[in-house]
């Protein structure tokens, strides 16, 4: 069991959250432009790299909003989590565009 | 034929643990292990929603008469009157005794203003379990802390109790109100019973 630090709730129970895969992944800015290939790998393909990683995830059972984290998917750490919007408080190899948050 | 026309169809409604009334009055514990169940039937409860720093928020604020609590675990006003429990950013639960006009108050507060107040009197009801044994039957199932130094009286937190998601409200020293979803509560209340049962005999050393 492991504690997860909510940015609105603070320290909660891992059982509380849901996990939303991968953090910043541009929606494409002309999505009708794309080709089949394009289109599914913005859908389904995700980086999968051992360390650093930022994730989305969701408060579900508590304040039930979405956030960003720093995990090492080495030993599971969570070494950071940022509100949406914020600037990443540490780099990853999936690291915010340049200049944007999202 | 004279027509029979029912003026105060409330006497229709049934609370959704009237059916276990006597089953939370008998599994209840004295003594100085003790812990009680009751429900708190026909609160009523408003869902609000505003961004905090828009006139919006400051205008519910206000209609609330207790102010809209500012971040976690805070609960605006008192148990026995209008409490109004953080669940979200911009987002609060108002629990009020049955027959207050708050939710008329609100709807106009918020005019045509972006935020929400929606009538949730029946979404949840309020269970309440007291006595000094009240905090450890929680912490069978409940992985939030509930400690004192963190849980302490007049605060609220949306979490789970077992399987059940509940807002977990501390409105005493010893009396915490369990707001399970209606259809959850039957559960709840057999689960909390049978969490209490050890309670009424002596501890094992």
């Amino acid at each position: 069991m492991m504690l997860i630090e909510c940015p609105w709730c603070g320290p909660r129970n891992e059982t509380e959250y849901g996990y939303g895969g991968e953090a910043h992944v541009a929606y494409p800015s002309d999505p009708s432009a794309l080709n089949d290939n394009e289109w599914a790998k913005y859908l389904f393909y995700r980086q999968n790299p051992k360390g650093l990683f930022a994730e989305r995830w969701v408060h579900s059972a508590g304040c039930r909003r979405w956030f960003n984290a720093v995990r090492d998917t080495v030993t599971y750490e969570f070494k950071a989590v940022y509100k949406p919007g914020e600037p990443q408080p540490l780099k990853t190899t999936n690291a915010p565009a340049q200049g944007g948050t999202k | 034929m004279a027509e029979q026309v029912l003026t105060d169809i409330s006497v229709l409604r049934t609370s959704p643990l009237a059916h276990l009334a006597s089953a939370l009055e008998q599994g209840s514990v004295q003594g100085e292990r003790g812990v009680k169940l009751r429900e708190i039937a026909f609160t009523t409860q408003i869902g609000v929603r505003a961004e905090p720093g828009t006139e919006a928020h400051a205008a519910l604020s206000a209609a609330t008469g207790v102010g809209l609590p500012a971040s976690v675990g805070q609960v605006a006003g008192n148990p026995e009157g209008t409490a109004v429990i953080w669940s979200g950013p911009d987002e609060f639960l108002a629990v009020a005794p049955e027959g207050t006009e708050l939710f008329a108050d609100l709807v106009q507060a918020l005019g045509q203003a972006p935020g929400q107040v929606v009538d949730l009197s029946a979404n949840r009801t309020v269970i309440e379990l007291s006595g000094p044994s009240a905090r450890e039957v929680l912490e069978k199932g409940c992985p939030a802390d509930l400690h004192p130094r963190s849980f302490t009286a007049g605060t609220a937190i949306t979490t789970v109790l077992g399987p059940v998601p509940v807002v977990l409200w501390k409105s005493a020293e010893d009396t915490f109100r369990v707001l399970p979803r209606a259809s959850f509560a039957d559960y709840t209340a057999r689960w909390l019973l049978d969490a209490m049962a050890e309670f009424a005999s002596a501890p094992i050393d």
